[in-house]
This record gives C-alpha cells, sequence and structure tokens, in this order.
C-alpha cells in the first residue's frame, strides 16, 4: 500500500491506494466521496467521470497513484458553497435530465467540460460531446436541454408533433 | 485486476530502468491496457507509467515534419496539431470520445497496434518515423500484423515524426459500441504521390491500398477511385460487419477520406 495524496474539491485528502487501485475506488471507498459512481467498469459509460487537473477523465480507467498529487473534481465539489446545487446541476433538475439519476454524476462532469472548452455549444456539439455518457432512461433529449439551459441559451422546446 | 507494481519515473532513463525488471510493462494512457488487465487477458508483475516524463509529451514543428511526444494524450494532438496537420487532428479528435482522449496517448495507440485503432492508418499514411529510445522505425517496417509491432520487450516509443502532406483527409465508419473505426481509411499526398492506408478491415491489421495510391498519384480526386473496388479476401469478419462489407467500406471510406482532404 503506498499513501496518496490529492487535492478533491479543494481539499487536501490522503488515503492508501494499492497499484492496482483505480481512482474511482479511491474516491469511493477511500476517500468516501460516492457521488462517483461506477457502471460498467469497462470505460464505456461514463458515470465515473471526474476532473483530474482539469481534464474529463473516466476514473475507471486511471489508476489511483497516477493522480497523486492532483487536482481532482468530483460531483461532490460541483455544489454551491452553501450547499445548494450548482448551475448545471439546477439545469438538470429544471430539464428533468434524469430519471434514475445513475449516470446524472458523469453526466454533470462532462457537461462541466464541455462548457469550459466551448461556452455556448450546439445542439450537435452537445451530442457529439456525450458520446462517452450513457443513459439508459431518458433517451438524452433532456438530458441535452439541461446541458443548453446550463449553458444560459435559449432551450427548444419539444416537437411533439414532428416525433408523431 | 491481479496486483502489480507500480512505478512512476520521471526521466527516460529511469522508465529503461525500471522495464528491465522481470514481467514489466509500460503504462501511457491506459485506455486498452487498464480495461485489458481488468479482464485478466493482461497482468504484468510491474507497470511504468510514462505519463511522468515531460520530454514524452507535445507537439512541434521542425520545417515540414511535425513531432508528437509519445506521451500526448489524443485531446492535445487534435488542438495543437490542427494549424500544422488538420487531418491528423481531425483524426486524434475523432478517437473515443472526450475523456478517452484526454488519457488515451499516440504511442500507446501505435505500441499496441489493434487493427481497428486510428492512428496507425495515419502513421502509415504519413510515412510517419516512429523514434524510439534506441532507433527510428519507418512506419512501412513497424507495424507487424494485428497488435504486432517491431518494438523489443525493453523498447519505448518517444517520438512519432510525421511528415506534413500538401493534402490529406480521414474517414472512419465508426463501430459505435466501442467507436473504434469499424474501418477508416488515411488519404495524404506528397510530392512522390499518394498514399493511402486503411485500418480496421484486414486480418493483417493496417495497410496501405496501392491501387488506390496509384490512382490517386495520377489525379488526386474521390472520382479517381471511381469503379475500384478493394478484394475482400483476408478481411475481417466478425458480428458487426462481413469480409465484403469491410472491402466495400474500405472505397467509400477512401472516397470519403479524399473528399475530406479538398
Amino acid at each position: 500500500m503506498t499513501n496518496v495524496t490529492m487535492t478533491v474539491n479543494g481539499r487536501t485528502m490522503s488515503g492508501q491506494a494499492e497499484g492496482r487501485t483505480l481512482l474511482s475506488a479511491f474516491l469511493r471507498e477511500e476517500l468516501r466521496l460516492t457521488g462517483t459512481h461506477i457502471g460498467c467498469d469497462t470505460s464505456q459509460c461514463g458515470a465515473c467521470v471526474v476532473h483530474v487537473d482539469g481534464k474529463a477523465v473516466k476514473s475507471c480507467t486511471m489508476l489511483a497513484l497516477e493522480a497523486d498529487g492532483a487536482q481532482v473534481t468530483t460531483i461532490e465539489g460541483m455544489a454551491q458553497a452553501d450547499g445548494s446545487l450548482g448551475a448545471i446541476q439546477q439545469a438538470f433538475q429544471d430539464y428533468h435530465g434524469l430519471q434514475c439519476g445513475f449516470c446524472t454524476p458523469g453526466m454533470v462532469m462532462s457537461t462541466a467540460a464541455l462548457l469550459a472548452e466551448n461556452p455556448k455549444p450546439t445542439e450537435a456539439e452537445v451530442r457529439h460531446y456525450l458520446e462517452g455518457n450513457i443513459c439508459r432512461c431518458t433517451g438524452y433529449h433532456n438530458i441535452v436541454r439541461a446541458v443548453l439551459a446550463a449553458s444560459g441559451q435559449d432551450v427548444p422546446e419539444p416537437d411533439f408533433a414532428a416525433a408523431q | 485486476m491481479y496486483p502489480f507494481d507500480f512505478a512512476k519515473p520521471t526521466s527516460l532513463a529511469d522508465a529503461v530502468t525500471a522495464l528491465s525488471q522481470e514481467e514489466a510493462q509500460l503504462l501511457s494512457g491506459g485506455q486498452t491496457l487498464l480495461p485489458s488487465m481488468k479482464q485478466r487477458l493482461n497482468a504484468p508483475a510491474v507497470l511504468v507509467s510514462l505519463t511522468g516524463i515531460a520530454d514524452l509529451k507535445g507537439v512541434t514543428r521542425e520545417g515540414d515534419v511535425l513531432v508528437i511526444g509519445a506521451a500526448t494524450p489524443h485531446a492535445q494532438v487534435a488542438l495543437d496539431a490542427a494549424p500544422h496537420y488538420p487531418a491528423l487532428a481531425t483524426l486524434a479528435g475523432g478517437i473515443g470520445d472526450p475523456a478517452v482522449r484526454n488519457r488515451g496517448t499516440i504511442g500507446g495507440s501505435l505500441a499496441n497496434n489493434d487493427p481497428s485503432a486510428c492512428y496507425p492508418a495515419a502513421a502509415l499514411a504519413s510515412g510517419a518515423t516512429i523514434v524510439t529510445n534506441t532507433r527510428e522505425i519507418a512506419a512501412d517496417d513497424f507495424f507487424d500484423g494485428m497488435f504486432g509491432t517491431l518494438l523489443h520487450d525493453e523498447e519505448i516509443i518517444t517520438a512519432v515524426r510525421f511528415p506534413i502532406p500538401q493534402k490529406a483527409g480521414y474517414a472512419k465508419f465508426v463501430q459505435p459500441a466501442s467507436r473504434f473505426a469499424l474501418t477508416g481509411a488515411f488519404v495524404a499526398l506528397y510530392a512522390e504521390g499518394a498514399r493511402v492506408a486503411i485500418t480496421g478491415a484486414s486480418e493483417g491489421g493496417v495497410y496501405r491500398w496501392t491501387e488506390a495510391e496509384a490512382a490517386l498519384t495520377e489525379s488526386f480526386s474521390a472520382d479517381a477511385l471511381a469503379g475500384l473496388a478493394a478484394p475482400s479476401d483476408g478481411m475481417i469478419a466478425d458480428l458487426h460487419a462481413t469480409p465484403a462489407y469491410r472491402a466495400q467500406l474500405v472505397a467509400v471510406m477512401t472516397r470519403r477520406a479524399v473528399t475530406a482532404a479538398g
């Protein structure tokens, strides 16, 4: 076991990790930050996305030891200081961008990464960027609307007539 | 995953030393290696991370050659190669998904030589040079069948040198679950002629489609490829596509790549 220290959501946190300990497991089991979800554990689903040194990564496909000394942001760091929902989280609630909520931590973290590099994405750009985040409930439409809302843009109303 | 020792050297010399241990293996971005270790398809005793070696990262231009450090993630290549070699940047920006592109590296992709990976097509079509800690290997020689390369066990790719073409384009038909190329084509035009590399199609891994190269050297346009069909012999057969379907994709993707090259 090796002692690993990283700055998580602005706080210095330490724990023990083996070589094979994944960052996702370290965050959840050692630091007890269970907001990061492990969906597939095969780097397909994106439920485990966190930011490491400002870059979105799948924490199930990165070793904890690789993040030693890094700045890490998890879903727990996305709320406002008073504990109320951050802007992206609020948009997901307002636009019903989730049903079971399992994929939501990864969706929010990927959205934050998208808006950091592209503050006003088009709908197509949102869909393209979220290719690595799988949701089995919503059919994505409300997730995309939530992301557009979080970017401060007008959100198109769903076109039910066209859908029929 | 089976347990292993982890080493994160900060210099190439220390990495070479660490790699000389029994059953040691290099770890770059880990986007293929870690999943394969989880499935216990791979169980090294020591993992030697390359991510702590600053010299292995970055994109620099040396005249008509773009030099990419082996441990440069795809996302950085997508950004930094764009002004110099747009088709290469497009290819890098289309690998996997954004989170995978922030970790996966060009050196890891080339060393793994997955038969459906994107980078081998760019390296082969560009006539790139793979630079290691001990030698330089031409891309034409480097790839050695599915998942095979000329690399020795204790050899480390340090950089890849891409001659910048007059025109180039990449088109891939995405396998939507894995986001690998079901079949992809990279075309590049140089003063000496056109080069075409195909990935995702052949059981032998990435290869040059010489008939298309001849046609495109004559006239670099999608029309020059009209009627040119790729043989389906030796194409991959799996649940995603038959050999005949892949052969058809080879022709279609090559035409699209030429169109993308403009």
